[in-house]
């Protein structure tokens, strides 16, 4: 048993979904109780779709159990089938149908449908969503794509899309318009908008584009090793991925054709003088293994922050993940766990977050910036405008999407020259994102003509104690309170640390100075 | 002639409480009563809902609250993993730690709920003897109860039906004479109710559920309760169990349902006509004006409600009489008529009453009806926005505060958005 408040990933049965509904004539008959009928919402409030997922639910009730629910599976699959029209239907059980063990898979099987039937089995407790598309799409191209000849011009399929991907609609535009330029034609996208007859088809391209390892990973796999099919192994997210990308492209091709940067504008955005300020930002990395894979290069390399922390929630990621933590000098944090990442950003301070939407609300409570990565997603991450992660035109959004909840280079200045200033006070926030800008009253600082505040003298010694016992002394905790709110959490943080290191056990204001001086860069 | 407390006039050509009933039994298409958590949590404070379920528990709670309203809520689920499954003995012992973990964690926390869930009750943890061992456990600190959210016994709202159902028998007896109004609502509505029943010199008041623990009520042979909502037929008969009587009522949405609530508790307290009016002409007429001008837009409209919280017939009842629109479905999960009587006594005839679902009939249904405006869930809605017919999601009506008179304006409001929009945008291609 295990204590869960918020998750990152649903259950296997959500990844089956996920498949289904971004698949057109599929239909996925799923024994479940009413209640799991929540998940329709998924896809038509977040991602706005505008059809139900093509799934029927048993819907199985209490009174149901000791009577016949198999014989209610049954009815459910025919009625679907009659009704949808589907090319072929895939069958499964959510977790509480794993528990009365109807076999799903077999009763559909002796039916004798005119249709393929795809059975699931996905172990709800212990597996999740992730797993759940991987392992669907992979049963749905065994058991569809045909042997058959090569297309006569160089092919590919791109794989891994799926309903409620993260910018999956807009990576897969960029990445087809990108391998066009390589001469390279696109025989299926799949799950997204493939039918059962383009499954069938999977196996007439020369090589596999795979976008998202977490969700088709298993099936480039296994058309490798049945369809000889090579797929590639980099993810173009970033500037120096997607360039890399491209050898890899023309390496299996042979292909000589390079693609048309003339729309990349990241590099000179990056090394504009206005960015300077993003110099060494701390920044901490958290989502979906493949995302933060790619956006730790791209932090590093791309944006010049420098990386303070990483993890990821999804475990079958953690090798690799690891593996990078330790490149940096890092220790990867691998949990889906949220109260251990909200821990792990509190006791790192990092200047910026760059997580999912669990990470946004993290950074929202702790006071510190937050650009959203990866999945799982939010009604936010399905802009209308095209909004592409991936390829060139992806490194341009990535850049402005990062940068926007920072303050501005020049603004930072401006706030540190006039933080008492009533409407320009550091409490605003960003002034480019409205709403929580409370104006200080100017009739509550008040102030001597020479611009005292003409505070009540405080005792010198009150003050709070820290975690190792360490007592923040009166004026030292006034005199933090001038340093603008963007960085005061880490300079409190480096002086308790400070503090700690020299066995102080008070900090006045000269060892707020002191450390600052100490970890001045 | 003495003047008389106000009834509301029944439908000159009869109601709907006699009419046939469609019972499905098909595909639903409804939360789970984990969903009421989602509420109850916010409505007692010192209460922390723990769901033994599965991963899809946690998610449907996640999803269903749009991710992360609250940074740590007070709920939670103890997913059970594949080593719970293999012997039962190990689930006790696992919720005894993770129940000693979380009340570490939390130490405001006074009661706790374990909430069953389809894989609980699928594998018979028995959560009831874990409740009374907990209890025993944490005395005096922490009060353990435990009631059934799960899909496989309870629709939606049914779960706040199971959770406030559980805390009758632990109430304390007395044979005070106390008004009890049952049902959550959100503090400003019970305010305002609390506020014209103190003016008419009703009372005491009591509210299940209490914000904390202390304020709890006692119940016994003299107390009357009057429900809020409709969904309440569990806990309705678990207080008659106790002894108290239920007021029955219209339920007090609209100007007309608020009034007639309120006499009901009027006559039983022996408050006069003069007083009645004088507590409530003013906010009446307040409410009356609110509605008229936000029912401006269904006026001559038709409605159709799919099953969901089980408020569609109260509901139906306020668009019908006090907006002038018609009703051509009226889909209810359950129908108490102990509950729900009086509101279709109110309902004019003609509307098809439906109970259960079987969604892809009610879907051909509603395509051919093509009502102007459709009540469904969210899984519906959009879908059959892109096939052009408006709809109002049913989670906004227990979301939101809609009872009582200061409500009714925004209650009408929240059906005639919609269809206001609809009227506003210019977004079709030039011809
Ligand atoms: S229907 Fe059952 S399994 Fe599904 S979320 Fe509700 S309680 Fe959990
Ligand atoms: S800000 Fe938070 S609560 Fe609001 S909609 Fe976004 S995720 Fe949900």
């Amino acid at each position: 048993m295990k204590l869960t408040v918020w998750t990152y990933e649903g259950p296997p049965h959500v990844g089956a979904m996920r498949v289904a509904t971004a698949m057109k004539g599929l239909h996925y008959v799923l024994h479940a109780p009413q209640g799991d009928t929540y998940a329709d919402l998924l896809f038509t409030m977040i991602e706005r779709r505008n059809h139900r997922p093509p799934v029927t639910y048993t819907t199985f009730q209490a009174r149901d159990l000791g009577a016949d629910t198999a014989l209610l599976f049954k009815e459910a699959c025919r009625d679907a089938v009659e009704r949808f029209a589907p090319q072929a239907i895939i069958v499964g059980a959510s977790c509480t149908a794993e528990l009365i063990q109807d076999d799903p898979a077999g009763l559909a099987e002796t039916m004798g449908l005119s249709i393929p039937v795809i059975p699931l089995e996905l172990p709800s407790y212990q597996r999740k969503e992730n797993y759940g598309a991987d392992e669907t799409f992979l049963q749905i191209v065994r058991h569809l794509s045909r042997p058959q000849n090569r297309t006569a011009r160089v092919t590919c399929n791109i794989l891994g899309a799926t309903a409620l991907g993260f910018r999956h609609r807009d990576d897969v535009e960029e990445i087809t318009g990108l391998l066009s330029d390589l001469g390279v034609e696109v025989n299926v996208v799949a799950p997204l908008g493939a039918t059962p007859a383009d499954i069938a088809r999977l196996p007439a391209a020369h090589f596999n584009v795979l976008l998202y390892p977490e969700t088709a990973e298993a099936a480039a796999r296994w058309l490798e090793k049945t369809h000889g099919q090579p797929w590639t192994k980099t993810v173009p997210l970033g500037v120096g991925a997607t360039r890399d990308f491209i050898a890899e492209v023309q390496a299996i091709t042979g292909l000589a054709a390079t693609a048309d940067e003339g729309r990349l504008r990241q590099p000179w955005w990056s090394r504009s003088v206005d960015s300077t300020y993003l110099t060494g930002k701390r920044v901490f990395l958290f989502g979906d293994g493949t995302h933060v894979i790619a956006a730790a290069r791209i932090a590093r390399d791309e944006m010049g922050f420098e990386v303070a922390g990483l993890g990821c929630y999804n475990r079958e990621m953690a090798r690799p993940v690891r593996a990078l933590a330790k490149a940096m000098g890092l220790e990867a944090l691998i949990t889906d766990d949220y109260l251990e990442v909200e821990a792990a950003i509190a006791a790192l301070a990092p200047e910026m977050i760059l997580g999912t939407q669990m990470e946004r609300h993290i950074g929202k409570r702790l006071g510190i910036p937050c650009a959203v990565i990866s999945a799982p997603v939010h009604v936010q991450d399905f802009p209308a405008r095209y909004s592409p992660q991936m390829g060139f035109e992806g490194a341009n959004v990535i850049f402005d999407t990062w940068i926007h909840p920072l303050v501005m280079g020049l603004e930072e200045h401006l706030l540190t020259m006039f933080r008492d200033d009533f409407e320009f006070h550091d409490e605003a926030g960003a002034s480019h994102h409205g709403g929580s800008a409370p104006r200080r009253p100017a009739a509550d600082v008040p102030r001597d003509i020479s611009g005292q505040k003409m505070d009540a003298p405080e005792p010198a010694v009150v003050a709070v104690a820290t975690a190792d016992n360490i007592v923040w002394l009166g004026d030292a905790e006034r005199e933090l309170k001038k340093i603008p709110f963007f960085v005061r959490g880490k300079a409190r943080r480096n002086t308790e640390s400070y503090a700690a290191a020299k066995g102080l056990s008070q900090i006045s204001i000269d060892t707020l100075y002191e450390a600052k001086a100490h970890y001045a860069r | 002639m003495t003047a008389q407390l106000p009834l509301p006039a029944p439908p000159v050509g009869g109601g709907c409480r006699a009419a046939p009933v469609l019972k499905e039994r098909g595909q639903r298409e409804v939360f789970c009563g984990l969903t009421g958590i989602i509420w109850l949590h916010r409505k007692m404070q010192d209460a922390f809902f723990l769901v033994v379920g599965s991963r899809t528990c946690a998610h449907l709670l996640q999803s269903a609250a749009g991710v992360m309203i609250f940074a740590e809520p007070r709920f939670g689920t103890a997913i059970l993993e594949e080593t719970d499954l293999a012997g039962l003995a190990d689930a006790h012992k696992e919720l005894d730690r993770v129940v000693a973990q979380l009340l570490a964690r939390r130490p405001d926390i006074r009661q706790l709920f374990l909430v069953g869930s389809c894989p609980s009750e699928v594998i018979k943890i028995d959560l009831h003897r874990a409740a009374e061992r907990l209890t025993i456990a944490h005395a005096p600190r922490v009060r353990v109860l435990n009631y059934s959210g799960s899909g496989i016994e309870t629709t939606f709202t049914q779960g706040e039906d199971a959770c406030l159902a559980c805390m009758v028998p632990v109430l304390p007896e007395t044979q005070a004479r106390e008004l009890l109004v049952v049902g959550a609502l959100p503090d400003v509505v019970e305010d305002q109710m609390r506020a014209l029943l103190a003016a008419m010199g009703v009372g005491p008041v009591r509210c299940l559920p209490a914000h904390r623990i202390d304020e709890e009520t006692a119940i016994g042979p003299n107390t009357v309760f009057a429900l809020t909502q409709p969904f309440l037929g569990d806990t309705h008969a678990a207080l008659e169990r106790r002894g108290a009587r239920h007021l029955p009522a219209p339920f007090p949405f609209g100007e007309e349902g608020t009034t007639a609530w309120l006499a009901a508790i009027a006559r039983e307290f022996g408050v006069s006509a003069d007083t009645f009016a004088a507590v409530t002409d003013a906010p009446r007429a307040r409410a009356r004006k609110a509605i008229a001008q936000a029912a401006a837009a269904l006026h001559g409209k038709t409605v159709f409600f799919f099953p969901d919280s089980q408020l569609e017939i109260p509901l139906a009842r306020f668009l019908v009489r006090e907006c002038g629109m018609t009703a051509l479905e009226v889909g209810a999960p359950y129908i108490h008529d102990a509950l729900v009587g009086p509101d279709l006594d109110l309902l004019p005839a003609g509307p098809v009453i439906s109970e259960g679902q079987d969604v892809d009939k009610q879907l051909a249904r509603a395509r051919a009806a093509r009502p102007d405006l459709t009540v469904c869930g969210l899984g519906l809605a959009n879908p059959l926005e892109a096939e052009g017919l408006s709809t109002k999601w049913a989670i906004e009506l227990v979301f939101t505060p809609v009872h009582f008179y200061e409500q009714a304006g925004d209650l009408a409001g929240l059906f005639s958005r919609p269809l206001r929009r609809k009227s506003l945008l210019k977004l079709e291609a030039a011809e």
